[in-house]
């Protein structure tokens, strides 16, 4: 995805803003979630599960070779709206520098693209889950780079 | 104030009696929580299965008490003790009539159902079960009646032996004929199914398993909500329920067993008010049912439970029934129109419990836009993961009624899965 993290917070939000009935809202999220390039069964495991969630979801990292490297995530979930999201979060954090990854404040994010008034607190940690897991892995990244 | 007021009339003007001699919508008028909204609609209240919400006489109950009677019971000598004390006892008389146990000292306080398995499981269970020994339970048991027979069987090397169930939800009675032996000490089933609904036949269980010498302990945590309870008719060793699912508080549930069983098990926490003498060479016991009682007890929920209980037997526990059952084939009905969706437990004369699954959504998906709606379902494994392998799932969908539901809310909960159909479908 092309520009900034924050360039795409904004797009993502400008979309939103476009949808009046829920129905389409969620129907939109549904759809990012299909046209995700989602995670093969085969590499869903309890190394790529996250925590937290009331469904279940998977999240995978590989690293480019570029300079500064950049992360890249794949994800997927047995929910379709959960898997939805995932494709919002990796529109926003796959393949950026974990410099980028870590400049996004994640609760000013969840708060632009109204994702807290969308999904229901249980589900909400899920998602807390999966933003606290990709940084985790962009705070490592970033160890190594340091070391 | 008056905007509420004239909203609630409208709600009332259109509610029909399912049943007859029930008000529903006078029922509905002492929920306070079901008069509000959520995201500018109704609330649809379908998850009373998970927990009931609480009528005013409840609220007031607390309230009251801590307003003006409140005070530690069986200790002081001044006379708001005794009040809170003769409220406390109160409570536990109006429990042994809601069940007809013979008498209170058959009745303890627990902090809830799972405690009062886990207190039968740890002194009857650890005194009088041996290596080998078996206990039955079934395949829809809740976690709260499958985890603490577990822990006895690993802790004695006992023997657990599970009930199957049919394809539509059902106890299969002969099977479980076939699992009794001499050695079978304890049986500990569901009165009602928290997934499926499912009324379990308790009595012809209690008698089979009375026939080889084995207790029977009834988690009675949806059944005592959905209908009349007798435990000397049922002839139980053990009925175990919870106060919230009942309309009442949470952190309170009632433990019946038999007075003889009671007296012969060795008391399991210790502390205060459970004691009769203390030195420190040796304490002895309390009477019954003070022995189970250790520490000082959730005075203000238990009191409240009695005013639930009351509550519901003013209303009528065979009328409150009527309702839901009436309510029930009306949303079975329903359900059955939506295109794509399974139902899960069809046994005649289930309780008001529907578990679904829909062919273009997971159940979390379902769940998420119906509260979008107002509309509250559980999704998940219920606390039943060997339910949702019997069925194949890894989740479902429940709708669980009480009796503040109407077919309004039935109706919402239809459109609600439109919705779902139109988003997945």
């Amino acid at each position: 995805m092309a520009g900034t993290p924050q360039e795409t917070i904004d797009e993502l939000a400008e979309n939103f803003a476009l949808f009046d009935e829920m129905e389409d809202k969620y129907g939109y999220i549904v759809d990012l979630g299909r046209q995700m390039d989602a995670l093969p069964d085969s590499e869903k495991g309890d190394e790529t599960k996250v925590t937290g969630c009331m469904s279940q979801v998977w999240i995978k990292p590989t690293v480019d070779d570029g300079d500064p490297p950049r992360l890249h995530f794949r994800g997927d979930s047995d929910a379709f709206i959960v898997k939805g999201l995932i494709a919002i979060l990796l529109k926003v954090y796959s393949g950026r520098t974990a410099e980028e990854i870590l400049s996004v404040d994640p609760a000013e994010m969840m708060h632009r693209l109204e994702l807290e008034n969308h999904i229901s607190p249980n589900r909400r940690n899920g998602l807390v889950s999966m933003v606290e897991t990709i940084r985790n892995y962009a705070k490592r990244l970033r160890e190594k780079q340091e070391a | 104030m008056t905007t509420a007021n004239a909203v609630d009339r409208t709600e009332t003007a259109t509610i029909a009696p399912e049943a007859p001699g029930f008000d529903v919508a006078a029922v509905r008028a002492d929920f306070p929580i079901l008069a509000q909204t959520v995201r500018g609609k109704p609330l649809t209240y379908l998850d009373s299965g998970a927990s009931a919400q609480k009528p005013k006489a409840v609220i007031d109950a607390i309230t009251s008490l801590y307003t003006h009677d409140y005070a530690n019971v069986h200790r002081g000598a001044y006379s708001l003790s005794e009040k809170s004390t003769s409220l406390y006892e109160g409570s536990r008389e109006i429990a042994r009539r809601f069940i007809n146990a013979e008498s209170t000292r058959e009745v303890v306080f627990t902090k809830g159902a799972t405690e009062a398995i886990n207190l039968v499981a740890n002194t009857y269970g650890r005194s009088f079960l041996s290596e080998g020994d078996e206990v039955i339970i079934s395949e829809l048991e809740h976690h709260s009646n499958i985890v603490p027979w577990q822990m006895l069987r690993d802790e004695k090397g006992l023997v657990l032996k599970v009930v199957p169930i049919t394809d539509d939800g059902a106890f299969d009675l002969e099977a479980f004929k076939g699992l009794l032996t001499e050695r079978t000490k304890i049986v500990s089933v569901a009165h009602v199914s928290n997934v499926l609904g499912t009324v379990l036949p308790v009595k012809e269980i209690t008698q089979a398993a009375h026939a080889v010498g084995a207790r029977v302990l009834v988690d009675g945590c949806q059944g005592a909500v959905h209908i009349p309870v007798d435990v000397q008719d049922l002839d139980c060793d053990f009925y175990v329920f919870s106060g919230h699912k009942l309309y009442g508080p949470t952190g309170v549930g009632i433990l019946y067993g038999k007075e003889a069983l009671l007296d012969a098990m060795p008391p399991w926490q210790g502390g205060g008010d459970m004691i009769a003498t203390v030195t420190f060479e040796k304490s002895t016991w309390a009477e019954l049912p003070a022995k189970f009682e250790a520490g000082t007890p959730p005075i203000s929920a238990a009191i409240a439970l009695g005013a639930a209980m009351d509550y519901v037997s003013a209303l009528g526990l065979e009328k409150i029934a009527a309702h839901e059952h009436a309510l029930l084939n009306y949303a079975q009905q329903q359900l059955a129109s939506v295109e794509g969706l399974t139902l899960y437990g069809t046994t005649p004369g289930k309780c008001a419990v529907m578990s679904f699954t829909m062919d273009c959504a997971h159940p979390h998906d379902i769940a998420t836009i119906l509260d979008q709606s107002g509309v509250c379902i559980r999704a998940g494994h219920h606390c039943a993961q060997p339910v949702m392998e019997r069925f194949g799932v890894p989740a479902m969908g429940r709708a669980s009624l009480g009796m503040y539901n109407t077919r309004d809310d039935i109706d919402r909960l239809i459109k609600g899965l439109g919705s779902v159909r139109k988003i997945f479908g």
